[in-house]
């Protein structure tokens, strides 16, 4: 990503920030409220379109691909507000992470033919083993308005995960999570970057789970871009702690 | 209470899940088949305009109640393909063929009307699928050399391969068949990755994007194949009226379809049959009603679309999930029995989502 900027009207939500994520990193971004993370999070996926600047992903031009391509790209994301499919069931909610690999056509699908189960039964595997992952095997046929707050953002990490991306994009992943389901996600975020080899790029709040997590970390205030480096030279950046904490 | 043991993952898949269940439909298959040998011809005419009426239904649930987008304008569609199965066969053209032809007519039509549809959502698009459906209303009036204008014009009778389907018994069966095969399609299209889709962009638009979903492509979809259903009810129902006239497909219909797949309850294809049997006899019910009510409220002009409409409000406000919703209800509990908890169907406020993005 390089120069992005984004305003809405007079205010300057994002501007001229750059960085680059390495194949393999986790890289957060921090800040105090209304600094731009999130904002820069739906840039990267294309929800808002960039005034200026350019967005590239393993160096194809990204920067005017249209939101539903994202995924196909690899690219996946959670929402800061849970954004599940609520009628449905977490295994159900699973399977639309299958959509981009879908390869029947709808006359198929009308007649469900054996390629239709084929395929479905692959799909079920394959959700199934992000089930196995994130131990959500109890929730698998509940209905996500019957679910816990908790679960329910597994669950969107579970949807996010059945595109098998190689950028998981996270908007603050813990919130609202209790100390052990953080302590759970500081894991499941060390799994899926380790053994399942995605890059994530995630915003987050809480400190201990970024100190823990990243190897690479930006501090963002007003938009702009204060600081990126590791988590500890950034925690101990002294126009970061202006930004948190004001002039003293 | 029943347990199932699931031991593979296609029996998720299954169309039935447990013996319970074909148990109970093929009760209902024998039901229906053997209901013209009992029934009078007039509930067996009834009958036929039931499935009908649930062969558009599955079409409208398609759209409303699976992809979440409002029509009001379906009677459009049932009179494109009525008045296009009637045309086609006053010029000679074999009766299955033109009945899939009128089918994929409406669904072409269907298809044009959701691209400017698209950009519109819950009571906008409402009144433009309003104003496509007054149009078309008055395209059959005046486009007189082809639809006979406001005289209408005569359909002929259904033959199939030289056999007659006129009479009550055989229509009822044609009508039984194609709602059979109609069920199948839509079951086949809801447990398959479209279905999904359509139901993914109903819940949550913004995360079904950024799930590869291409919500134009799938909305245009939704609409044609709805269109395609009603109009393949629609042809049907040209032979049930037997003379089509403009007046048979007004805002009414269109409302009365709403009303049959609100009651019936939103997002279960059960509710379209509960709605279609609930539009079809309700007038009946009325017209039975009439003679036992005080002279002054029987004749009130308009007591029927009246109560129609007390019905959709009561249960919009008691019971949005429909008579197929009770019907879950009042099973779970008898399911439960003695552990039955009060407030396992209660209504509650769902989290806020984000709606930055809008």
């Amino acid at each position: 990503m390089s120069e992005m900027s984004l305003s809405f009207g007079g205010l300057l939500a994002v501007q001229r920030i750059s960085f680059d994520v390495n194949n393999g990193d986790v890289f957060s971004i921090i800040g105090p409220n209304g600094a731009g993370k999130s904002t820069l999070i739906n840039l990267i996926s294309r929800f808002y379109d960039a005034d200026e600047g350019t967005l590239q992903f393993e160096g194809r031009d990204i920067t005017a691909t249209p939101p539903h391509h994202i995924a196909e790209l690899g690219i996946a994301r959670t929402f800061q507000n849970i954004e599940l499919f609520e009628h449905e069931t977490v295994l159900q909610n699973l399977l639309i992470g299958k959509h981009v690999y879908r390869k029947t056509n709808l006359v198929s699908e009308f007649l469900f033919t054996p390629a239709v189960r084929r395929q479905e039964m692959a799909f079920r595997k394959e959700a199934e083993d992000v089930i196995d992952l994130l131990d959500l095997q109890h929730y698998r046929h509940q209905v996500i308005g019957n679910l816990p707050y908790g679960v329910r953002k597994m669950v969107e990490l579970a949807r996010a995960l059945c595109v098998k991306p190689r950028l998981l994009l996270l908007d603050e992943p813990s919130s609202g999570l209790n100390p052990e389901e953080k302590e759970d996600l500081s894991y499941w975020i060390e799994d899926i970057n380790e053994e399942l080899g995605v890059t994530i790029i995630m915003v987050e709040h809480d400190m201990n789970l970024v100190l823990r997590s990243s190897n690479k970390v930006m501090a963002m205030a007003d938009g702009r871009c204060l600081a990126i480096g590791l988590p500890d030279d950034i925690q101990s950046n002294p126009e970061v702690k202006r930004a948190y904490l004001g002039d003293f | 209470m029943r347990f199932i043991k699931k031991i593979s993952y296609e029996q998720d898949v299954r169309l039935f899940q447990h013996e319970g269940q074909i148990f109970w439909y093929s009760l209902l298959v024998m039901s229906v088949l053997i209901a013209p040998a009992l029934l009078d011809t007039f509930y067996i005419g009834e009958l036929s305009l039931v499935f009908i009426y649930a062969i558009s239904g599955i079409g409208l649930m398609i759209l409303v109640g699976y992809t979440g987008l409002v029509s009001l304008g379906h009677a459009a569609f049932l009179a494109i393909g009525a008045y296009t199965h009637a045309c086609l066969l006053a010029v000679g053209v074999p009766f299955v063929v033109s009945m899939i032809c009128a089918t994929f007519f409406s669904a072409l039509i269907g298809g044009l009307i959701g691209i400017p549809a698209l950009r519109m959502t819950g009571i906008y698009l409402a009144v433009a699928t309003l104003a496509f459906a007054s149009i078309v209303e008055q395209i059959l009036t005046h486009w007189v050399s082809v639809t006979g204008g406001f005289r209408g014009m005569a359909v002929e009778l259904p033959r199939v391969l030289g056999v007659e389907l006129y009479d009550a018994v055989p229509f009822y069966y044609l009508c039984l068949g194609i709602l059979v095969v109609c069920l199948l399609l839509a079951l086949n299209l809801l447990r398959s990755p479209m279905g999904r889709a359509m139901r993914a962009i109903r819940d949550s638009e913004i995360p079904a994007r950024s799930m590869g979903i291409h919500l134009a492509f799938t909305k245009t979809l939704a609409f044609a194949i709805s269109a395609g259903f009603t109009g393949l009810a629609g042809s049907l129902l040209a032979h049930r009226i037997g003379y089509l006239a403009p007046d048979s497909f007004t805002l009414l219909i269109s409302i009365q379809l709403l009303i049959m797949v609100v009651v019936g309850g939103l997002g279960s294809l059960h509710g379209v049959i509960y709605g279609a049997v609930f539009i079809c006899f309700l007038p009946q019910i009325i017209a039975i009603m009439r003679d036992f009510l005080p002279t002054a409220i029987a004749r009130i002009p308009g007591l029927e679309p009246g109560i129609f409409g007390l019905i959709l409000v009561l249960f919009l406000i008691y019971e949005p999930h429909g008579i197929y919703g009770r019907w879950l209800k009042f099973r779970h509990y008898f399911e439960q029995f003695p552990l039955y908890r009060k407030a396992a169907h209660k209504r509650q406020k769902s989290y806020l989502r984000t709606e930055r993005l809008r």
